[in-house]
C-alpha cells in the first residue's frame, strides 16, 4: 500500500489506525461491555444530559474507537463530562455499558496523559489521597486543596456556601479515620498491581 | 423486628448530617433494626472508578467483605446514598458477571485477610426497604402528622432507577416508589417528569456551568409546576440543588427559592416528631415557609388534589409499570 | 442370538467430504467391518466420498440387486437428513425400506471429537451397533389412511382469507374461524396501505365479501377452537361458537340496536382504544358477517336485569338473551394457522411517555384517526379530539431492534413511518420529523416510496430516539413534546419540540400464541413467533404434518408476504387432499395379546388417546392410525407385553451389544 509507507506515517500525513483500540477498551472495563455491538444508533447521545457541552457524543467516541482514532478519542472531553446518570445504559438497544466506558476511557487518558483540562483528573487524584490518608472522604480537605488549584476564584462567591456548611455541622473540620488503615493500604498496594485482561 | 446490615456512607455524618439525624428518627416507629457495618470505608464515590479499575472495586469490595463476616441474621445491607448503593450493588454484580473481576478483586482482599463471594449480599437502598419490606400501608398507619397540602415534587435521582442489575424498581425513567411514599405521608404529589435527571453530581466542582445548567433545569420545572419544596433521597443531590442553589441563581440571574429536604425527614415529620430532631433547618435555602404550610389546620380532603376539570378528547390509555406485568393489555 | 439364517449385510462408509473423513479413518472402519463383522452377515463393505449422491446410492441398489443383499447399513450422516433417502434408494431396488439403517458416524462422531483414533474406534463401535440391530429388523410396511378433504383455516385476516379463497375455489370445503366477530384482521383497521397508498378496506372487503358468501367456506366468527385431535388427513377439532346473544337466522344487520344500546364502552380492539362502541356492536361498517355480537361484561341487562333496548327494537326479533355458547365437532384433513400479530405495547417504553403525555399515539392509534370512519372521521387531530398539530416527530423502532423490548426488526416500521408521513402531509400539510436507526425499504416500490417522502419535504433525522417529554427547558419549548435525539449525521444532540409524536410501534406474537401451539401441537422460536419447518426452504410448513403457519403468526412481515404464505399454504394442502391418501410411517406399538393382563396403565398414558380397552377379551389394543410411536406404552407396561415395530427389545439389545463389541466372537468360536 504506497499511501501507508513509513515515510508518510513519520511525516504525519498518513496514520496508521490502531484496529486493538476496541478490544483494549472493551478489555479494560468492568462487567462485560458489549462494546463491540454498538449499531450506532445515537441513544446514548440523544440521552445524555450533558451533551450539548461534550466536543464529541458518546456515540461519535464508539465510532472513533472502532476506527482507532486513539489519541482524538483520548483527548476528547466527552468522558470527564460524564455525570454517571446511566441514561444511556438503560435505553441502548444493545445493552453496551456505556457509562463504565468512560471511566476506562478516564484511567486511559490520564495514564497517557493525554486529556486537555486537568480539573476532573486532579480533583478525582484529590479525593483518592484523602482516603488513602484517612479510609473516609475528607471534605474539608478536598475542597480547600481543590479549589485553591482549580478555582480560586469562585472561593470568595463560595465563603456563604462554606460558612453555612461549617456552621451547620455539615462539614467537619477534622477528618474521620477508620480502625484498620493499615488493612486498606495493603489491599490498595496490591489491588494496584493487578490488571484485567481477559 | 427487620434487621438489616447499614452502609451510612461518608455524608452521613457531614453534608448529610439531616439524612442521619431523620433515618434515626424514623427506625423506631418501623421497627427497623440498621447495625452498622464495622470499620467502614469510603465507597469511593465516582473518583476512583476512572483511575483505576482494580482498587476501585477492591475499595468498594472490602465494605462488602466485612459485611458479609459481620452478618448476623441477614444478608441484606442497606445503603441510603444512591452513589454508596450503586456501588456496593455494582461490584457485587459485575464480580459475577466477569469472573476474572472477581478474582482479581479477592487476590487484592486477600492481602488484608478478606474474601467475598459476589452473590453472598442482597444490596438495597433505604427507600427500596421501606415502600417494599415495611410497605406503604404500616407507614399511613404511623402518620400523625398528614402533610396535607405541602406540594412536593418527588426527586428520586440517577443512580438509584438506574442501571438496576437486579431489576428492583418500577420503572428506568419514571419509577413511582417516592411518589407512592410521599402520597402515604399526605402530601400533594406533583407528577415531575424529571424526577429522575441528573443533578450534575461532581460536576459542581469540576465543570461548574455544566452542573449549574443541570441544577437549573430541575428547579425551574420544580418551580413552573408550583411546588413548595422537593424531597430527595441522596445526599449529593440534596447538597448539589442545596448547597449550591445560590452559585445556581448568581449564574443566571434567577431568583428561585427551592429548599430540598431528605424524604425521611418529611416521614419524621409526619410521623409526629419534631424539625430540630429531623435535622430541619440544616439545609441552606431554608424550608421554613415551605412548611408553614402543613402548620397550619388545613381541612382534610379526601384525595390529593388533582387536575380534574371534565374530559372532553379522546380517550388515553391506561397507565402502566414494570410491576404491572409484561401483558401487552390492548 | 435366534436361530435363523444369516442375513445378507452391505456396510457402506461415507467420507462426506472431509467431514467424517477427516476425524475417523473411514477406509479402516469399513476394512474392520468386513473383517469383524463377516460372522454377523456382512458380505461387502465400502466407503465412498459422499454416499448421498446419486453414484454413491447407485452402489447400494447395485449391490441389493447383483449381491441379494438383505440388510443394508450406511455409516454416514444423522438420519434426520438422508435415511429418507437411503430407504427410498432400497425401495427402489427391490428391498423393503425398513431393512435400512443409518448409522450417524457424523454428527455423533466426527463432529464431536478431535482425537482420530478415539473417533475411529468409536465408529467401528456405532457400525457394530447399527450391524447387529439391522438383523433384528423386520420388514415394514408404510400405512396409508385417506386425507379428509375438509381444511380448517384459524385466523381471518388477509392471509386466512387468501387460503381459504384458494382452498375452496379448488372445489374444496375450508372451515374459516376466527375469534373476532367480524373477520378482517388488523388489515381493517388501516387507513392507507404502502406503497401503493391503497384504501385498506377497499382491496380487502371485495376479499372478506367473498369469503362471506362463498359456497365452499363455513364462516365461524366470534369463535375459539379448544380442542384439536388426530393427525394429517384426520384431525377432529372442537370449535367454540361463542354466543353473540343474535339469531343469525333472524336478524337483517340493520344496525338498529347497536344505535338504541344506551351503553357506550371504549373499543380496545377495532378502535384501538381511541373510539367507542356500544355493548351490542359490529366491529365496523363492513363486517363479514354482518350479525352484531353482545358483550356480555358490560351489557346492562347482564349486569343488572334492565335495559333491553335492543331486544324492543329489534324489527325481526333476532335478541336472544338466552343464547349459549355451542360446541362443534369438524373433522378435517389440513389446518392453517392464520393468527396474526399483537402490536407492541408502548406504554413499556417509558422514556416515550405513551399513556402519559396525552399527544403520542402509536401506530394503529393513529391509523384509526387517519381512517375516514374512524372517531375523527379522519381528521389527524390531537388528544382533545380538535387541534390540527403543526409539527409531527415518527419515531421508527419502538419495541423492536431493542434487546431491552424485543430483539428482531419488525419488518413494516420504516415503510409504516413513511405512510403515515406522508398522510400527515397531505392532511394537514404540518411540518413532519422521522427519526430513524436504518431505513428498511427493501421490496418493490419501496425506496422509490422512500424517495417521495423526501421530496415532500420531510425531514429526516437519523438517530433513535432518546426521549420524548414536556419538560421545557427554553421558552419555545413551552406548551410543545420535546424530542431529545442525536441526529447522528450531524454529530450533536437536538431537542425538536412538536405538537404529535407518533410511534412506530413493533409487532408481536400473540399474547396466546404459546397455548394455541401447544393446542395444535406446533411450537414457538424462542421469541414467540410460530416455528416454521425451515426457515429457507420450508416457511410455512411446521413439523407436524399437516398443520402449516401463513401471515405474521410465522414473523412480522407486510401484505403481500403474507398473501403470498397464504396462497403456498393452500397449494400444499390441495397436493396433500388431491393425493387423496397419506402414508404413514409404520413405527408403532403393538400389544401381544397373549402377554397383555388387562390392566389398563397404558391406557391412561398415551399422549395420543390410541390405546382402547376390549372389555370382552379384556385385553388393550393400540389403533396403529392414531398412534405416533413415541413408545410411552412400551416403557409403561409391566408385562412387557408391548413393543414397538422398529423398536423391538430384540433390536434394542442387539444394538447395544454391537454398540460394546460383544458380539465380535463368532457364536461356538
Amino acid at each position: 500500500m504506497p499511501h501507508m509507507t513509513d515515510e508518510r506515517v513519520r511525516a504525519g500525513l498518513a496514520r496508521e489506525e490502531d484496529l486493538s483500540l476496541l478490544h483494549e477498551v472493551s478489555m479494560k472495563t468492568a462487567g462485560v461491555s458489549h462494546l463491540e455491538m454498538c449499531i450506532q444508533c445515537g441513544t446514548c447521545g440523544g440521552s445524555c444530559p450533558v451533551a450539548q457541552a461534550m466536543d464529541h457524543t458518546p456515540r461519535m467516541l464508539f465510532a472513533m474507537l472502532r476506527a482507532g482514532m486513539r489519541d482524538e478519542v483520548l483527548r476528547s472531553n466527552t468522558m470527564w463530562l460524564c455525570v454517571s446518570c446511566y441514561h444511556c445504559v438503560v435505553r441502548c438497544p444493545q445493552e453496551v455499558h456505556i457509562a463504565d466506558v468512560m471511566y476506562t476511557l478516564k484511567s486511559m487518558a490520564i495514564q497517557a496523559k493525554l486529556y486537555t483540562d486537568s480539573t476532573a483528573p486532579d480533583f478525582s487524584q484529590t479525593f483518592i489521597d484523602m482516603i488513602k490518608m484517612f479510609g473516609r472522604s475528607y471534605e474539608m480537605g478536598l475542597a480547600s486543596r481543590h479549589y485553591l488549584r482549580h478555582f480560586p476564584l469562585r472561593l470568595p462567591g463560595m465563603m456563604p456556601m462554606g460558612y453555612g456548611m461549617l456552621t451547620k455541622g455539615r462539614m467537619s473540620m477534622m477528618p474521620k479515620k477508620i480502625k484498620h488503615m493499615d488493612q486498606l493500604k495493603k489491599i490498595m498496594a496490591r489491588a494496584k498491581q493487578l490488571e484485567l485482561t481477559s | 423486628m427487620n434487621k438489616y446490615l447499614f452502609y451510612p456512607g461518608c455524608s452521613m455524618e457531614s453534608s448529610g448530617k439531616a439524612y442521619g439525624d431523620s433515618i434515626r428518627a424514623i427506625v423506631e416507629p418501623l421497627d427497623l433494626n440498621f447495625e452498622e457495618i464495622d470499620d467502614w470505608n469510603c465507597c469511593g464515590a465516582t473518583e476512583y472508578l476512572g483511575i483505576n479499575l482494580i482498587p476501585a472495586y477492591s475499595l468498594i469490595a472490602r465494605n462488602l467483605a466485612l459485611a458479609a463476616k459481620q452478618m448476623n441474621g441477614t444478608h441484606t445491607v442497606v445503603a441510603p446514598c444512591s452513589a454508596c448503593y450503586l456501588n456496593l450493588a455494582k461490584a457485587d454484580y459485575y464480580m459475577q458477571e466477569r469472573p476474572t473481576l472477581g478474582e482479581r478483586v479477592n487476590e487484592a482482599l486477600a492481602a488484608g485477610d478478606l474474601q467475598y463471594k459476589p452473590g453472598t449480599l442482597d444490596v438495597r437502598h433505604l427507600i427500596d426497604i421501606l415502600v417494599y419490606d415495611v410497605g406503604l400501608e404500616t407507614i399511613r398507619s404511623k402518620v400523625v402528622r398528614p402533610l396535607h397540602g405541602l406540594k412536593v415534587v418527588p426527586y428520586m435521582g440517577c443512580m438509584l432507577p438506574r442501571p438496576d442489575y437486579q431489576h428492583r424498581w418500577s420503572d428506568h425513567e419514571h419509577p413511582t416508589e417516592l411518589d407512592d411514599l410521599l402520597r402515604a405521608l399526605g402530601a400533594d404529589v406533583i407528577d415531575y417528569p424529571l424526577t429522575t435527571e441528573c443533578c450534575g453530581g461532581h460536576m459542581t466542582q469540576i465543570g461548574p456551568e455544566t452542573a449549574f445548567e443541570l441544577i437549573r433545569r430541575l428547579i425551574a420545572d420544580a418551580d413552573e409546576r408550583g411546588a413548595h419544596l422537593m424531597a430527595t433521597v441522596c445526599p449529593m443531590c440534596q447538597m448539589n440543588i442545596d448547597a449550591y442553589q445560590n452559585e445556581t441563581n448568581h449564574y443566571f440571574g434567577t431568583h428561585y427559592h427551592m429548599p430540598v429536604l431528605f424524604f425521611t425527614q418529611l416521614m419524621g415529620l409526619a410521623f409526629g416528631k419534631e424539625p430540630d430532631e429531623l435535622g430541619i433547618g440544616l439545609e441552606l435555602v431554608s424550608s421554613r415557609n415551605a412548611l408553614a404550610n402543613i402548620g397550619i389546620e388545613v381541612p382534610v380532603t379526601q384525595e390529593p388534589a388533582g387536575p380534574h376539570k371534565k374530559y372532553e378528547g379522546l380517550p388515553m390509555p391506561r397507565r402502566w409499570t414494570k410491576h404491572e406485568g409484561k401483558e401487552a393489555v390492548k | 442370538m435366534t436361530d435363523k439364517k444369516l442375513e445378507r449385510v452391505g456396510v457402506y462408509v461415507c467420507h462426506c467430504g472431509s467431514n467424517i473423513a477427516g476425524t475417523v479413518d473411514v477406509v479402516d472402519v469399513a476394512k474392520w467391518a468386513q473383517e469383524k463383522l463377516g460372522h454377523l452377515g456382512v458380505v461387502i463393505t465400502r466407503e465412498y466420498k459422499f454416499m448421498c449422491s446419486s453414484l454413491g446410492q447407485e452402489l447400494i441398489t447395485k449391490d441389493i440387486k447383483e449381491l441379494g443383499l438383505t440388510r443394508v447399513v450406511v455409516a454416514a450422516c444423522s438420519p434426520h437428513l438422508h435415511e429418507k433417502t437411503f430407504r427410498t434408494a432400497a425401495k427402489n431396488a427391490g428391498l423393503n425400506p425398513y431393512l435400512v439403517e443409518l448409522a450417524s458416524i457424523r454428527e455423533q462422531v466426527s463432529w464431536v471429537h478431535t482425537d482420530k483414533a478415539v473417533a475411529t474406534a468409536k465408529a467401528k463401535a456405532v457400525v457394530a451397533g447399527a450391524v447387529s440391530r439391522v438383523i433384528e429388523n423386520v420388514a415394514l410396511d408404510e400405512i396409508k389412511v385417506p386425507i379428509n378433504p375438509n381444511t380448517l383455516i384459524v385466523g381471518g385476516g388477509i392471509a386466512g382469507i387468501q387460503s381459504a379463497l384458494e382452498i375452496a375455489n379448488a372445489g374444496f370445503h375450508v372451515y374459516l374461524v376466527e375469534r373476532e366477530p367480524s373477520i378482517g384482521g388488523h388489515m381493517a383497521q388501516f387507513d392507507k396501505t404502502f406503497p401503493t397508498l391503497d384504501c385498506s378496506a377497499c382491496i380487502l372487503t371485495p376479499r372478506m365479501v367473498e369469503a362471506g358468501t362463498h359456497p365452499n367456506i363455513t364462516l365461524l366468527t366470534w369463535s375459539d377452537v379448544v380442542n384439536v385431535a388426530g393427525y394429517v388427513g384426520n384431525f377432529h377439532v372442537t370449535i367454540k361458537k361463542k354466543a353473540r346473544f343474535v339469531n343469525e337466522e333472524l336478524c337483517t344487520g340493520c344496525g338498529i340496536c347497536q344505535e338504541k344500546c344506551p351503553k357506550k364502552v371504549i373499543d380496545e380492539v377495532y378502535e384501538a382504544g381511541l373510539g367507542y362502541r356500544k355493548a351490542v356492536y359490529t366491529p365496523f361498517a363492513q363486517a363479514v358477517p354482518n350479525f352484531p355480537v353482545m358483550d356480555k361484561e358490560n351489557c346492562t341487562y347482564f349486569i343488572k336485569g334492565t335495559c333491553k333496548a335492543c331486544e324492543k327494537f329489534c324489527p325481526t326479533g333476532a335478541i336472544d338473551f338466552k343464547q349459549e355458547d355451542q360446541l362443534i365437532n369438524i373433522d378435517v384433513g389440513n389446518i392453517v394457522l392464520a393468527t396474526g400479530y399483537d402490536l407492541f405495547d408502548a406504554r413499556r417504553v417509558s422514556n416515550y411517555g405513551y399513556g402519559r403525555l396525552p399527544n403520542v399515539f402509536t401506530s394503529l392509534e393513529f391509523e384509526r384517526l387517519s381512517n375516514a370512519a374512524g372517531p375523527t372521521s379522519g381528521n389527524i387531530v390531537l388528544r382533545d379530539g380538535k387541534t390540527v398539530p403543526k409539527n409531527v416527530g415518527i419515531i421508527h423502532c419502538v419495541g423492536s431492534r431493542d434487546k431491552n423490548f424485543n430483539n428482531y426488526c419488525s419488518v413494516i416500521c420504516c415503510m409504516q413511518g413513511l405512510k403515515f408521513a406522508h398522510l400527515v402531509h397531505e392532511r394537514t400539510g404540518a411540518t413532519v420529523y422521522n427519526f430513524y436507526i436504518d431505513m428498511r425499504t427493501a421490496y418493490k416500490a419501496y425506496d422509490e416510496f422512500y424517495q417521495r417522502v423526501l421530496e415532500e419535504g420531510t425531514l429526516f433525522v437519523r438517530g433513535k430516539v432518546a426521549e420524548v417529554t414536556d419538560a421545557a427547558r427554553y421558552d419555545r419549548e413551552k406548551g410543545k413534546l420535546i424530542i431529545q435525539v442525536e441526529d447522528t449525521l450531524a454529530g450533536k444532540q437536538r431537542r425538536i419540540p412538536v405538537d404529535m409524536v407518533i410511534l412506530s410501534s413493533g409487532l408481536q406474537p400473540r399474547s396466546d400464541a404459546k397455548e394455541v401451539g401447544k393446542l395444535f401441537g406446533i411450537s414457538c422460536s424462542t421469541d414467540g413467533w410460530f416455528t416454521e419447518k425451515h426457515p429457507k426452504l420450508d416457511p410455512v410448513a411446521t413439523m407436524t404434518e399437516g398443520i402449516y403457519i401463513v401471515g405474521c403468526a410465522q414473523g412480522p412481515k407486510d401484505i403481500p408476504s403474507s398473501v403470498a404464505q397464504g396462497a403456498a399454504a393452500s397449494a400444499r394442502v390441495l397436493d396433500k387432499i388431491l393425493q387423496k391418501e397419506v402414508a404413514l410411517e409404520p413405527i408403532k406399538a403393538m400389544v401381544d395379546k397373549d402377554k397383555c393382563s388387562g390392566c389398563r396403565i397404558c391406557n391412561g398414558l398415551c399422549p395420543f388417546n390410541a390405546i382402547a380397552f376390549i372389555a370382552d377379551d379384556n385385553i388393550s389394543e393400540i389403533n396403529p392410525a392414531l398412534c405416533q410411536g413415541c413408545g410411552t406404552c412400551v416403557a409403561a407396561c409391566p408385562a412387557g407385553a408391548i413393543s414397538g415395530t422398529g423398536f423391538s427389545d430384540e433390536q434394542i439389545i442387539a444394538q447395544i451389544d454391537g454398540l460394546l463389541l460383544r458380539n465380535l466372537e463368532p457364536v461356538g468360536a
